[in-house]
């Protein structure tokens, strides 16, 4: 039988409760995008607008400002076209 | 920087720029972890929940597509026997489950006055099963059961005014947001959260796949409704509409078409021919509202 | 222990009160009201430490049950025939989430047209839902099965939901005399509820999840297995519950069947006239016994077979019936059957539906055709309507 999206055959459960909260990271929706959010630190003032429009949530704070994790971000262009700096740039995904 | 923890995780399969978890990522974020969820089907269970993946990091439930509000009394009643009374309880439903099949259960739940906080978020259809119309469907949308044709111009019924008739309910507590204003909404959640009894806020998430616009401008639209008078930012403590609060007013709200013309779901107005009364009368009804609300400046 | 004289209502709501339940979310409807009444009465007053839920709906009732005891708490509720039927599709729900919730329903008959009287299709018409099914025959029996459903479904290796039968009008609002057990017994035989799997911050998990092709037949078959392990842990609570408590359950009682060429198969208050019958008829030398069904789900059909494959003929009495075919019991009886090399003729009698009293002439007749299929050698008429009043048809 084939695998289901990203994840592993796993043992069923009681009823089918899901004890591993958060267990949705095993998929990686990154190969979803065909644009690549690109940010330019010059221009970045940590608004952490990106961050809090992200709908994956795959935006983190750190120190040295936002940081994409491109496992999952889906491209949808939400944090570029909500940056008040025009920080960030969509480009075509290259493989 | 400590790492804030997500309680709507990545992985989830909604549709890229999708304003559900947009939503939901500021609601439990605020809310914080001591919380039970309880969802009811539609799109937010099912790109959250596929076993044997879960995108939740607080306790959730999905039972049915009706009773979000039922389930959550539940939980609310036994939390609180089995003296965990702070826990908070959140009932999430879309549209849907809340203004049509679901709306005897959420006004069983207001009634009996549970301490559980009710979010409706409204993407204005049946968005899971392909964008079906709905009570929440606003007039002169188009829809795939109130399709645009010849003889039709979509939606011909106004959107059913569901966080006024919570409020009727004399609820302490009610509240219209959206995600474009994370800030209100995180104020509006913790409002809710901090009053004691049943709140209902209802959250507008703009849907790409449903509104047919491009994905990256789920919050601008958000915004654009917000500012062409469209969907109104308001507080209510009980049911005396006169101390209603409006948490934005508007300086030179903009015309209706300026949202309008931004969505596929309302091409039809504009195209082969400008449908102008049909434009004139949406534009007219958001006049009287906001007249009604007080929203402009 | 106190002998007093109840209602079957108040029985099951007694029941359910010594069973210490922590949530109860119910809503009324004839003949089940007087069971939250009952427990609204008894809260009201101080007797019993529960939260009720006036829920606005019967499927409003199920899914509060369904999330108070995701939470881990203790829950009931009670319904009957319309409410059954209007809450169906969260009985499925509760049952593929192993929720242990138990329900008493006043079997009554469903619309239309409406009835408010004794029948059974309400809770036969959900014996695909994954709960189990007990049926009492008398109100002793409406408190102890409450308490045994409780011990039942909360075993681990169950984990389901239950629904006790009592029926309309015939026990719910009839009274009779019952045995109280002592509350402190109680709380020896049935502890505390403690699950493993329950809503809880401090360790979150996802109840209801979607199961896509990949996964739901392996959910289902696992439920299946679960349901079928209860036949065996309800053995070991009868057993238990007959030293605890001195009164014997069998999920099929059979009363003068060993020699008996005829056996009639009934559930519910029938069962009493039934072996009124029996005695009348055995007086004049007929062979003919009776077998009480007390658990319907999971189906005992191995004791089926067992008590009834040495009589000429099984008459199925079926307070129910599934239009297009037959009796509910009747199909399942025959079903054991046959694939055994030889056995009894097997024949339907539809009997007493929307409350329709059932006489003790309705079980001479009953025994006169089956003998007749005997002599016959063949069953012309499988399924047959007992009590017809022909002339307004």
């Amino acid at each position: 039988m084939k695998k289901q999206g990203g994840s592993k055959m796993v043992k069923i459960t009681l009823g089918a409760i899901n004890e591993v909260a958060g267990s949705s990271k095993n998929y990686k929706t990154g190969n979803w995008r065909t644009l690549k959010p690109v940010i330019d630190k010059e221009k970045c003032k940590k608004c952490w607008i990106c961050y809090k429009f992200c709908p994956e949530g795959c935006i983190k704070k750190t120190d040295d400002g936002p940081v994409i994790d491109y496992d999952y971000c889906k491209g949808c262009g939400i944090c570029a076209n909500e940056c008040p700096f025009k920080a960030i740039q969509m480009v075509m995904e290259e493989r | 920087m400590e790492e804030e923890k997500e309680l709507f995780s990545k992985g989830h399969r909604a549709c890229a720029g999708c304003g559900e978890p947009i939503a939901v990522r500021t609601i439990l974020n605020e809310a914080g972890p001591n919380t039970v969820a309880i969802v009811c089907t539609g799109c937010l269970e099912v790109v959250s929940t596929g076993w044997p993946e879960t995108a939740w990091e607080v306790p959730l439930i999905h039972a049915a597509f009706e009773n979000s509000a039922s389930v959550a009394s539940g939980v609310e009643v036994a939390l609180r026997k089995l003296g965990k009374k702070d826990t908070n309880v959140i009932a999430f439903g879309g549209d849907g489950g809340t203004f049509d099949i679901g709306f005897q259960a959420l006004s069983g739940m207001l009634e009996r006055g549970h301490n559980v906080k009710y979010v409706c978020l409204d993407n204005e259809a049946y968005m899971n099963t392909g964008i079906q119309r709905c009570s929440s469907t606003p007039y002169g949308a188009s829809t795939t059961t109130s399709p645009a044709g010849k003889c039709s111009i979509g939606e011909d019924r106004p959107k059913k005014p569901l966080a006024a008739i919570c409020a009727s309910h004399d609820i302490p507590y009610t509240a219209t947001a959206t995600i474009a204003y994370p800030e209100d909404l995180k104020k509006k959640v913790r409002t809710a959260i901090d009053t004691k009894g049943p709140c209902f806020i209802h959250v507008l998430v703009p849907c790409p796949t449903g509104w047919r616009f491009s994905s990256e401008k789920t919050v601008e639209l958000a915004k654009l409704a917000v500012e062409t008078g469209v969907f109104v930012l308001w507080e209510l403590k009980g049911s005396n509409f006169n101390n209603i609060n409006i948490t934005k007013k508007l300086r030179g709200r903009k015309p209706v078409t300026e949202y309008l013309k931004t969505q596929g779901r309302f091409r039809h107005l504009f195209r082969p021919e400008i449908k102008q009364d049909v434009i004139d009368k949406i534009q007219r009804d958001i006049d009287e509202k906001c007249k009604r609300f007080g929203v402009d400046l | 222990m106190a002998k007093i004289t109840i209602r079957g209502n108040m029985a099951t709501a007694l029941g359910a009160k010594l069973c210490r339940p922590d949530v109860v979310p119910a809503y009324p409807i004839t003949p089940s009201t007087l069971f939250p009444e009952k427990i609204s009465e008894y809260i009201a007053d101080g007797e019993m430490d529960a939260e009720m839920i006036r829920v606005e709906s019967e499927h409003s009732a199920m899914s509060a049950c369904i999330g108070a005891s995701a939470c881990g708490a203790r829950v009931c509720t009670a319904s009957a025939s319309q409410g059954i039927a209007l809450m169906s599709e969260m009985m499925f729900i509760a049952a593929g989430m192993r929720l242990p919730i138990v329900m008493a329903v006043g079997n009554r008959a469903l619309s239309a047209p409406i009835n408010i009287w004794c029948d059974h299709q309400d809770t036969i018409s959900q014996r695909d839902t994954g709960w189990l099914q007990f049926y009492a025959e008398k109100n002793q029996e409406g408190v102890d099965l409450m308490i045994i459903a409780f011990k039942v479904c909360e075993d681990k290796r169950v984990l389901l939901p239950a629904t006790v039968g009592i029926d309309a009008f015939v026990l719910t609002h009839t009274i009779e005399a019952v045995d109280v057990p002592d509350q402190k017994l109680v709380d020896e035989f049935l502890p505390k509820y403690k699950p493993e799997l329950y809503l809880d911050p401090s360790k979150p998990m996802t109840f209801g999840s979607f199961g896509t092709p990949e996964f739901y037949q392996e959910f289902k078959y696992a439920q299946t297995k679960a349901i079928e392990k209860a036949s065996e842990v309800i053995d070991e609570v009868f057993a238990e519950f007959k030293e605890k408590f001195g009164r014997e359950y069998k999920k099929i009682t059979p009363y003068k069947c060993e020699d008996a060429d005829v056996i009639i198969l009934t559930m519910g208050s029938m069962s009493g006239t039934a072996r009124a019958a029996v005695n009348k008829m055995r007086e004049e030398g007929k062979k003919v016994g009776c077998c009480k069904l007390t658990v319907y789900r999971p189906f005992p059909g191995k004791e089926i077979v067992d008590l009834t494959k040495n009589a000429r003929v099984i008459a199925v009495l079926d307070r129910d019936i599934s239009p297009g075919f037959g009796g509910a019991l009747y199909g399942e009886v025959a079903a054991q059957f046959i694939n055994e090399s030889k056995h009894p003729l097997i024949t339907n009698y539809i009997i007493g539906l929307g409350g329709r009293d059932v006489l003790i002439e309705d079980f001479e007749e009953i025994y006169d055709k089956s003998i007749d299929a005997v002599k016959k050698g063949r069953v012309e008429k499988p399924v047959e309507w007992i009590h017809l009043n022909k002339e307004v048809l």
